[in-house]
C-alpha cells in the first residue's frame, strides 16, 4: 500500500514510543522545527506496556514549558494508531500539517532566519 | 534526600536577564535523585532556555555541567579554570549549590534554579513527600517511627488536635493526619500507654531556633 503524506513531515523511527525522550521533542523546537509529533500505538497496546502512556505525558511536559514560554503548545502532539493503520498515519500527518499551518513558522525559525 | 522543584522558567529568565553566556551547573547528588537538577534536567533547561532567547530573538549561549555535589568545596573547585568564561552560572543545586559556588567565587553571579523544599523521599516514582523537619534531636522513636514535627500541620507533640476527621487533617482531605496514624500504630503495637508518659517541652535551640547550625567532628578536622 502507497500512501502519501505531506513532505514536510519528516519522519524518525524509533523502536517504541516510550524512547522519545523530552530532549528530543525540545530539540526538534530549538532547532526551528515548526512542529513536531509522537505517533505512538494504541493505549493499551504498546508491546513495551506503557512506552507510549509514558510518550503521551513526556508530550505534555513539553506542552507545558512550551505554554511557560510564550509557545504555542499545540506545536507538539501525541497521536495514537494502530501500526496497521496505513491511512490513519497519513490523516494524522496531514491534520498536523494543518494545524502547523495555521499556527505559522516557528516564532524560533523567524529569529534565526531575522 | 533533599527534595526541590524547578523555578518557573519565566523567573529563571528574568534572572539570567541580559546575560548572553551563562552555564548551566547541576549537581549529582539528592537533585539527580528527585529528577530536578542532574544532568537530564540541566540539558531540559539548556534547551529551553535557549528556545525561549531565541524566540525573542536574543540568542543566548548555554553550556551545560553537572559536579559531583556542589555541597562541597572540593568539587566547587572544578569550574575554576571555566567560571570567567560566563555573564552567569544558573545552579541547579538545592539552596547551598549556589552559596557554595558563591562564595568560592566572589564577584561572580549564581542563579538558583530550583526551589528547596524538604528532607524526603519518594512514596512512588514522580511523587515525593516531606518527612524530617531537621529538628537536632530526632524523637520519633516515641511517635511509631513517625515524625509529628515534619508530618503534623502544626508540629504537635501531643496531638491529634481537634481537626483530626477520618484520618485526614483539617487544612486538606489530602493531607493525612499523622497523629491519627501514630495513634493508630501504638494501639495496634498495643503500646497505647507509651503516649501517655509525661516527656518535658522539647528544647528547640536544636532546631532553627537556636540560630544557624554547625556540626564539628574533631577527629575529622584537620
Ligand atoms: S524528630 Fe526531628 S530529626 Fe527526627 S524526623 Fe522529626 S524533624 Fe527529623
Ligand atoms: S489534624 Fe492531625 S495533622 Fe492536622 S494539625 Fe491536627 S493533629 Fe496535626
Amino acid at each position: 500500500m502507497r500512501l502519501s503524506y505531506p513532505s514536510n513531515v519528516k519522519i524518525i523511527q524509533v523502536p517504541c514510543s516510550g524512547r522519545v525522550d523530552i530532549l528530543h521533542l525540545l530539540r526538534a523546537i530549538e532547532d526551528g522545527a515548526d512542529g513536531v509529533y509522537v505517533a505512538g500505538c494504541l493505549e493499551g497496546e504498546c508491546h513495551f506496556l506503557t512506552g507510549n502512556v509514558k510518550a503521551k505525558k513526556k508530550v505534555q511536559y513539553v506542552k507545558n514549558v512550551l505554554e511557560e514560554i510564550g509557545i504555542e503548545p499545540e506545536r507538539v502532539e501525541m497521536f495514537n494508531l494502530s501500526s496497521g493503520e496505513g491511512p490513519r498515519f497519513a490523516e494524522i500527518a496531514k491534520e498536523m500539517v494543518e494545524r502547523i499551518k495555521e499556527l505559522g513558522p516557528s516564532p524560533v525559525k523567524i529569529q534565526k532566519a531575522a | 534526600m533533599i527534595v526541590a522543584d524547578r523555578k518557573p522558567l519565566k523567573e529563571i529568565l528574568e534572572m539570567v536577564g541580559d546575560s548572553k553566556k551563562v552555564l548551566i551547573l547541576g549537581c549529582k547528588g539528592c537533585v539527580t535523585v528527585c529528577n530536578v537538577g542532574g544532568n537530564k534536567e540541566v540539558g531540559i533547561l539548556a534547551s529551553t532556555l535557549k528556545i525561549a532567547r531565541a524566540k525573542e530573538g536574543r540568542p543566548l549561549e548555554v553550556e551545560e555541567k553537572a559536579l559531583e555535589r556542589q555541597c562541597d568545596p572540593e568539587y566547587v573547585d572544578q569550574i575554576k579554570d571555566i567560571v570567567e568564561d560566563y555573564d552567569a552560572v544558573i545552579s541547579m543545586a538545592c539552596g547551598v549549590g549556589p552559596q557554595f559556588l558563591s562564595e568560592r567565587y566572589p564577584g561572580k553571579r549564581f542563579f538558583p534554579a530550583v526551589n528547596t523544599t524538604f528532607f524526603g523521599g519518594a512514596v512512588q516514582h514522580g511523587i515525593w513527600e516531606e518527612r524530617c523537619a531537621g529538628c537536632g534531636a530526632c524523637g520519633i522513636h516515641h511517635f511509631g517511627g513517625l515524625c509529628p514535627i515534619a508530618r503534623c500541620s502544626k508540629s504537635l507533640l501531643n496531638g491529634p488536635c481537634g481537626g483530626s476527621a477520618d484520618g485526614k487533617c483539617e487544612i486538606s482531605k489530602d493531607v493525612v493526619c499523622i497523629w491519627d496514624l501514630i495513634v493508630k500504630k501504638k494501639m495496634e503495637e498495643g503500646h497505647l500507654d507509651e503516649l501517655m508518659i509525661f516527656r518535658p517541652p522539647k528544647v528547640w535551640t536544636t532546631a532553627r531556633d537556636g540560630g544557624p547550625r554547625k556540626s564539628v567532628r574533631e577527629e575529622l578536622v584537620q
